[in-house]
């Protein structure tokens, strides 16, 4: 059900360009208009999220201490796992977001007869990685459709991104990678009963959402070329904020890519896709496990009643004059005075 | 009660693949018996001034809520997505990639895809959309939202009264989203109504007004005492004291009260005691501050807090410099991660420094409390303890990182340095069951009840089990640990799965090991067992 709602969704998405600009011609809707609407709301709606997680208090400090803590000068403290200091936790942050370091410790439990065993999964890291880094790559690459002259790093990322020369114009390869990774990604959810049992229509979404784009993208490449000129001359207005609609005619095929660009921009800040940035804002993984050499305030903390040792003396008095405990008087004494 | 299984029947049907043919929202918690927690008695929240729901028990098919339930409930999830980032956070940003399914010791013992940390999150997760997202009220299930209704309070009852808060899910998630957290907070929304389980609360009260979990009065805890310091008399032949209240001394020390009296905790406190003597340590304990643990945190952070105010008053009155800490799981969590925030700053006390070997605990310099197990090993380091690691030949051990001293404290050196000096026969479990990726006992967060058995042994499968390869490949007989709770659970857990292994503090080997000035030859350890060649003089 979920997986069909999900088609039937990405399917619907890509009727509204074929409609919109196939039949109604509504070009400069689609290439202009809905551009802009899409991107406001990612840009305003991330900047919304990052506000609203910034400005809630983390009240305690609460790392997730995965290694040695630093506490006596001759034990080797993790600084990885356990960050006493905020380079380290820099660190840990860096390997955490750009290499996706809990992730790579994935362990798969089973039985092998009465023995529960653990083996080592990192599958599941691969095709994140293959997936994200593709996807980074690739929207860097993207840039060149949007500036000029075309800066020297993004030709050689370019040049790089296609250095295997396979087929005319060369295949990129962080194209098939992209498409790799998140085919995994998705039959994973198929496949394994666990992870099918817990996603939800929104998980399979984003996913098919993404595999569109891309195959419309590598499509363009390969095998139905529009018009570049036409393409650059249109973002390059879009980014200098001076829009205009190209004199060449541009290929449906590219609105589609477009409009599905322009839907996953929208969906995201409101989506669990803001894990991108949420990442950054992680308690268990940004905070030093230095509690006990640094104090960390909580800015909502109240005073909360409890029994005081006077209170408590005057409970157990009598046995404890009994049983020759020493009694506080002077403290009650002065507990009062400033009471 | 419930009749518990036996080991071979327990997970006959259990299959980490299978998964039930019904949407997770159509699947009604069922309250059988062994595993769930009986509901608090009305008169322990009267006491402490909290809400309830006058006399009722889960099994029941109409719970009795009032009737503004829904709001207080919304209101209080609200005012805590107001208060912490990390509860906030973590509603937002999972991406469900399962990569904690199988991590969590409930789920590979029950099989319960509710038990996944995943899913257990999405409980209140899916609330959430139903009820304040516009685009969660628009699609439903398919956005994972839903509707709050009695029987989803049915359900975080059942659910996040099966999690330990063991943090072990942490260590593998991608954005380290904590079901910890999770669970802590949503025992603390489901307080607002006043539902709670009667073995987390009752010891509350007891702490609240009397100073422990048991009750203990404080003639009580000298008997105690004196009756342990009669059997330390008996094995070694010395006269010890052990100094109460004792104003002006230099540490005050605490430890969770099952020390004092409960069997195993009992010989861990034998041998602090022998390690204080050893080093003529200028301490006392309080009968007022005399709880280190803290059951107030298995229910809100209000009522933890409220309890170990304490310590810190007594430590004020008793004009020590710092204080020292027994080997307790959940106690170092709160003493470690939420003291300093709760009591500090702590400026009537002195940096701490090891009146023996002259080390500043620069780690502890702000907060000014120290773990046993740091003590020791720096004591040992400095070649200050005089050991017969022979003394322990009669035990093959392996040791048990606590979840709470593991993953939110990350104290795992010491322990085993200390071990490796009092004993000969120290072995590791399996890697990936021991560190970070520890498995709980299965009994954590205040669920160690017998109501609770079936899911206890349940929960406790994973670690029995990595137990249960060494205790059957090294022939270990003993695990060592450095919290009290495990003391208190794993005896019954072994006995179960792993029958014939024995349950022992790391400072009772210490104390086994210890040569004492003017010490009599000991023939037996701590626990009146023969030493090894010394069977025959017993």
């Amino acid at each position: 059900m979920n997986l069909i709602f999900s088609i039937v969704v990405v399917l619907l998405l890509i009727l509204v360009p074929l409609i919109g600009v196939g039949v109604l011609g509504l070009t400069s809707l689609f290439s202009i208009y809905i551009p802009y609407l899409a991107f406001s709301i990612f840009f305003f709606g991330l900047i919304y999220r990052i506000i609203d997680w910034a400005r809630s208090p983390q009240p305690f400090k609460i790392p997730t201490t995965c290694g040695q803590q630093k506490s006596l000068p001759w034990i080797k403290h993790s600084r990885l796992e356990s960050p006493a200091s905020s380079w380290e936790v820099y660190l840990r942050m860096f390997f955490e977001v750009f290499l996706f370091r809990s992730l790579f410790r994935n362990l798969r439990a089973d039985f092998d007869g009465k023995r529960l065993i653990y083996g080592s999964a990192k599958w599941l890291w691969l095709g994140a990685i293959l997936f994200h880094v593709s996807f980074l790559i690739i929207l860097l690459r993207h840039l060149r459709f949007f500036v000029y002259p075309v800066p020297e790093w993004i030709k050689i990322l370019d040049f790089v991104d296609s250095f295997f020369q396979i087929g005319l114009p060369p295949i990129y390869l962080t194209d098939l990678l992209i498409l790799a990774g998140l085919t995994f990604l998705f039959l994973r959810r198929l496949i394994d009963p666990k992870v099918n049992y817990l996603t939800h229509a929104s998980d399979y979404f984003p996913l098919l959402l993404i595999i569109g784009i891309a195959t419309t993208g590598v499509l363009m490449r390969l095998f139905f070329k529009p018009d570049i000129y036409a393409i650059k001359e249109l973002a390059h207005g879009l980014a200098t904020f001076n829009p205009t609609l190209p004199k060449g005619k541009i290929s449906l095929l590219f609105y589609i890519h477009f409009f599905l660009v322009c839907t996953l921009a929208a969906y995201f800040p409101f989506s669990k896709l803001v894990h991108m940035v949420g990442v950054f804002f992680s308690p268990t993984r940004n905070m030093a496990n230095d509690n006990r050499m640094r104090r960390h305030v909580n800015p909502w903390d109240y005073p909360v009643k409890y029994t005081t040792y006077c209170e408590w003396q005057e409970k157990f008095r009598d046995v404890m004059e009994e049983a020759g405990i020493p009694i506080d008087e002077d403290w009650c004494k002065e507990a009062q005075k400033q009471a | 009660m419930s009749k518990l299984p036996k080991p071979d029947e327990l997970l006959k049907d259990l299959n980490l693949h299978k998964t039930p043919s019904k949407h997770w929202m159509d699947i009604k918690p069922d309250f059988r018996p062994g595993t769930y927690c009986y509901a608090v008695e009305p008169q322990v929240m009267e006491d402490l001034g909290r809400p309830h729901l006058g006399k009722w028990q889960p099994h029941d098919e109409k719970w009795p809520l009032p009737e503004d339930w829904k709001e207080r409930i919304l209101k209080a999830i609200r005012d805590r997505m107001e208060r912490y980032r990390s509860f906030r956070l973590f509603m937002d940003i999972c991406v469900r990639c399962g990569a904690c399914a199988d991590k969590c010791h409930y789920f590979l013992g029950t099989g319960d895809p509710k038990n996944m940390p995943v899913l257990r999150a999405e409980l209140i997760r899916s609330i959430i959309k139903g009820e304040f997202s516009f685009f969660g009220k628009l699609f439903g299930r398919f956005a994972g939202a839903r509707p709050l209704t009695e029987e989803v309070i049915k359900e975080w009852y059942y659910y996040f009264y099966q999690c330990t808060e063991c943090r072990r899910c942490s260590v593998f998630c991608p954005y380290g989203i904590d079901t910890a957290e999770v669970t802590i907070i949503m025992r603390e929304v489901l307080h607002e109504l006043g539902i709670a389980i009667d073995w987390a609360m009752k010891p509350v009260r007891f702490s609240h007004f009397i100073g422990n979990h048991i009750g203990l009065q404080p003639h009580t805890i000298k008997e105690n005492i004196e009756f342990l310091l009669g059997d330390i008399a008996e094995i070694t032949g010395l006269n010890i004291e052990v100094p109460i209240n004792k104003k002006g001394a230099e540490i005050l020390f605490v430890t969770p009260s099952a020390d004092f009296f409960a069997d195993p905790g009992i010989y861990t406190f034998m041998g602090y005691v022998l390690l204080f003597h050893h080093i003529g340590l200028d301490y006392t304990i309080s009968t007022y501050a005399s709880e280190g643990g803290n059951f107030g945190f298995f229910n809100s952070m209000e009522l933890a807090k409220k309890l170990h105010a304490k310590i810190y008053e007594e430590a004020k009155r008793l004009k020590v410099k710092w204080i020292l800490g027994g080997e307790c799981g959940h106690m170092w969590r709160v003493w470690h991660q939420y003291h300093n925030t709760w009591f500090g700053p702590v400026d009537f006390l002195e940096v701490p420094k090891s009146p023996i070997t002259g080390t500043v605990f620069e780690h502890a310099k702000d907060n000014k409390i120290v773990h046993i197990c740091e003590f020791t090993a720096d004591l040992i380091a400095h070649g200050k303890l005089k050991l017969d690691p022979s003394r322990n030949d009669h035990i093959i051990v392996t040791f048990h990182d606590s979840c709470n001293t593991s993953r939110a404290m990350g104290i795992f050196e010491e322990p085993r340095f200390i071990l490796k000096h009092v004993c000969n026969n120290f072995v590791e479990m399996p890697e990936n069951t021991i560190r970070e990726k520890t498995f709980c006992c299965g009994s954590g967060s205040g669920l160690n009840t017998d109501e609770y058995m079936e899911i206890r042994m349940r929960g406790g499968f994973p670690r029995a089990n990595a137990v249960q390869y060494v205790h059957n490949k090294y022939g270990v007989n003993t695990v060592a640990c450095i919290c009290a709770i495990d003391r208190a659970v794993l005896p019954t857990l072994m006995n179960y799965w792993v029958p014939g292994v024995e349950i022992a503090g790391v400072h009772e080997l210490v104390g086994n090991a210890l040569v004492m000035e003017g010490e009599k030859e000991r023939t037996t350890d701590l626990r009146y067992r023969p030493l090894l060649g010394k069977e025959e003089e017993v």
